[in-house]
């Protein structure tokens, strides 16, 4: 032990924080390009090789589990464990249970993406892992439950912070929903394929529950506690309002899983059901947009830090995208809508508006926050992070505008009738009008994973450059103390 | 209560926080089950055609879901007059009340497939798998030739069809249950939901129907084209007035 670490005790657990910020960091380059890879696909089929392991089908959901869990659930893992460290001025309930849940959700994403790519699938979207799989991540997530709930517990301050009310709500929604979404009876021990326990209606209903509450929970509620945090923080100033803040949480958490239905409109799904679920997903409206409000707002009497602070422009640019898409999923949750956007690339488009520029958007800034606080360094490049900025707006931009040129068109196209009442287009006519759409998403999404490869590099120079300035603090101590 | 309590105790957070998401389950997914209505009632001379898939069929459809075919094509065509036109009466519940799990897919990347069954010959489906483009041009699916090259695997099927009868598939086990299924879905049917004779019927249905236009083997494209010709041919809409099914909606 060198003076400079007996100096200062180690009062946070920082190293679990700094695997998961590299590992959200890994899994999301890898993760986006897979998904620019698996567009390129559809603008060129012959990239599939004829090759079974990385055709689209198998690919797919490799992206998708990359992204959602290897790249949003790490960096999830990472922002709450400090900040429920930061506001409960106190440190993780456990070392050895919080490295578990490094350990357990890593095993659970490689095993996962090695499988889909063999072919071991449950055919789920976005729950397509194996059984064995649904074991580890349940397991995972009790855990991970006990040591935030456990921290939250032992907190010196008398307040729980706002921030920790969404990260609790996204642990147990995500918990119910993973169980129940995944109940399933395997062909035999030894053999990785199960089926599921309900059957189409309701299962169809199951999983769309689970689907839009991965997107409500994991990708929304989660990323608010982010947002409840970071910004603030960044800015320097309290949130805009407390009360705001109470109405935008309860309101929000109890909305949000009333809405899944809407993914089956004009479906075999009994009309009352997802008229219900296209009522509440308007509501939804409100609250998300109280949110971004709060948010946008906690920014008042310091906007020129836009001009200055890259960090900033993420996470503002971040909440405008959420209120964009908030917006625009209410607009598709309606039934008149629905029936021209249903199975189109705008559902795509709007999915990538809310993870790319919500989601990520809101990540980056806030590692590019935490990072240098974490390795007690400032950032290697400040340049690069404004670079890093505009491809990642620039890209988004490119996707969702090419997705919802693609799946409006796709849509007018496939509903539209002749002067004789017949068909005006064939399927494949539509599949070939998609294909400069495809070609500019795929730049899009290459503009935005560039962004990440480029913020790898800055987070990888700032981490050697922490290490660096450590040993050269600790060497200087040493002489210091020697020479007393 | 004021919020402060809340704020200030980890256990009244996390109760109220259960409570206020199980709500829209309980009122919303729960009821699904209970809902007669919800599916239909398909029967024709007082047999149900609406029935389990045949082993052949059922390890097709595995295929189906290993190659993630419902990542692009749909399984539910909506009410609509251009759905119907181009992929014929929309889907009922009924159609998929076997399907573990339901196959209604998100995106139409490639056209809607509830319907296909019979639609396209065997030596269509077998040269689109093995080269989509040799057949449709512009076509943007990957090729899946290794199916015509690969040997099926069964040796576990009746496992397969034991796991679908945990979880209520009506295929059957006992001398009782098997004279149940006669009842239900009439004696040839019946005999294809066997557990006991699974392999010997999934060997049979190969061979006599050949679907991939090999002879002495029996491949994934066997299984897969198989399961494609059965979608969608279940429910007869001849035998039934117009707007009979728009009830249950």
């Amino acid at each position: 032990m060198s003076a400079a670490s007996l100096a200062t005790p180690e009062q946070y657990n920082y190293p679990i924080i700094k695997r998961f910020v590299v590992m959200a960091l890994i899994w999301g380059v890898l993760g986006m390009l897979t998904g620019v890879y698996i567009g390129m696909e559809l603008a060129w089929p012959a990239l599939n090789f004829d090759t079974a392991e990385i055709t689209f089908g198998r690919l797919r959901p490799v992206h998708t589990t990359l992204v959602i869990f290897g790249f949003g659930g790490s960096a999830l893992f990472a922002t709450s464990y400090y900040v429920v460290q930061r506001t409960c001025q106190v440190r993780l309930f456990s070392d050895v249970l919080a490295s578990f849940t490094f350990w357990g959700w890593q095993t659970a994403i490689v095993l996962s993406a090695i499988g889909y790519m063999l072919g071991y699938t449950q055919a789920r979207e976005y729950a397509e892992m194996v059984w064995p799989v649904d074991i580890l991540i349940a397991v995972t997530w009790v855990v991970y439950l006990i040591v935030y709930v456990g921290t939250l517990r032992r907190r010196t301050q008398p307040h729980i912070y706002v921030a920790n009310w969404f990260y609790v709500a996204f642990i147990l929604a995500t918990a119910i929903l993973h169980i129940f979404n995944n109940m399933e009876v395997p062909v035999s021990l030894f053999s990785l394929k199960s089926y599921s326990l309900h059957a189409g209606v309701q299962d169809a209903m199951t999983q769309w529950w689970y689907g839009h509450n991965a997107v409500g929970f994991f990708l929304t509620a989660a990323f608010l506690g982010m947002m409840y945090y970071f910004v603030p923080k960044q800015a320097g100033r309290p949130v805009y309002s407390y009360r705001l803040s109470i109405i935008h949480f309860w309101a929000l958490i109890f909305l949000y899983m009333w809405v899944g239905a809407h993914h089956l409109h004009w479906t075999a799904l009994p009309d009352w059901t997802s008229t219900l679920a296209a009522t509440f997903s308007i509501m939804l409206l409100l609250p998300s947009w109280g949110g971004m409000i709060n948010g946008i707002m906690t920014l008042s009497g310091a906007w020129e830090k836009l001009r200055t602070d890259p960090i900033m422009r993420f996470l503002i640019v971040a909440l405008s995208f959420y209120g964009m898409s908030t917006f625009e999923g209410p607009l598709m949750s309606l039934k008149s809508v629905n029936a021209l956007s249903h199975y189109t690339d705008w559902t795509i488009g709007h999915v990538h508006s809310g993870a790319l520029g919500w989601v990520a958007m809101i990540s980056i800034g806030s590692f590019y926050h935490l990072i240098p606080r974490l390795w007690e360094t400032k950032m290697y490049s400040s340049r690069l992070i404004f670079l890093h900025f505009w491809l990642a707006t620039i890209g988004i931009l490119f996707y969702i505008s090419s997705m919802w040129v693609a799946g409006i068109g796709q849509g007018l196209m496939l509903r539209a009738f002749d002067e004789y009442g017949t068909l005006a287009y064939t399927f494949i006519e539509s599949v070939r009008f998609l294909k400069l759409p495809y070609v500019v998403r795929a730049a899009g999404g290459g503009l935005f994973v560039s962004g990440m490869i480029i913020m790898a590099f800055n987070v990888f120079m700032t981490i050697r450059q922490g290490y660096r300035e450590r040993a050269a603090l600790e060497k200087k101590l040493t002489a210091k103390f020697a020479s007393v | 209560m004021k919020h402060e309590t809340i704020e200030t105790n980890a256990g009244w957070l996390i109760v109220l926080t259960l409570l206020v998401i199980s709500v829209a389950g309980l009122v919303e997914i729960l009821p699904l089950y209970f809902i007669d209505e919800t599916v239909e009632k398909v029967e024709v001379g007082g047999v149900e055609t609406v029935r389990p898939y045949t082993p052949l069929e059922l390890a097709g459809r595995d295929i189906y879901q290993r190659e993630g075919c419902y990542l692009c094509h749909s399984q539910m065509i909506r009410p609509f007059r251009d759905e119907k036109l181009r992929y014929g009466h929309y889907s009922l519940a009924a159609e998929s009340k076997y399907d573990h799990p339901f196959q209604w897919g998100s995106k139409r990347t490639g056209p809607d497939l509830a319907r296909v069954g019979g639609k396209y010959s065997n030596e269509w489906h077998a040269q689109h798998l093995f080269n989509p483009r040799s057949v449709v041009q512009e076509s943007i699916m990957p090729s899946y030739p290794w199916l015509l090259q690969t040997d099926l695997r069964y040796l576990d099927i009746a496992d397969h069809l034991r796991a679908l009868k945990h979880v209520g598939v009506p295929y059957s086990a006992t001398p009782e249950e098997f004279a149940s299924n006669v009842k239900r879905f009439g004696k040839e049917v019946a005999e294809q939901l066997d557990i006991n004779r699974a392999e010997e019927n999934l060997i049979n249905q190969a061979q006599a129907k050949n679907y991939d236009g090999i002879k002495d083997n029996i491949s994934e494209m066997d299984a897969l084209v198989a399961y494609l010709q059965v979608l969608g041919t279940m429910v007869d809409f001849t035998k039934f007035e117009d707007g009979h099914f728009s009830k249950f909606r």
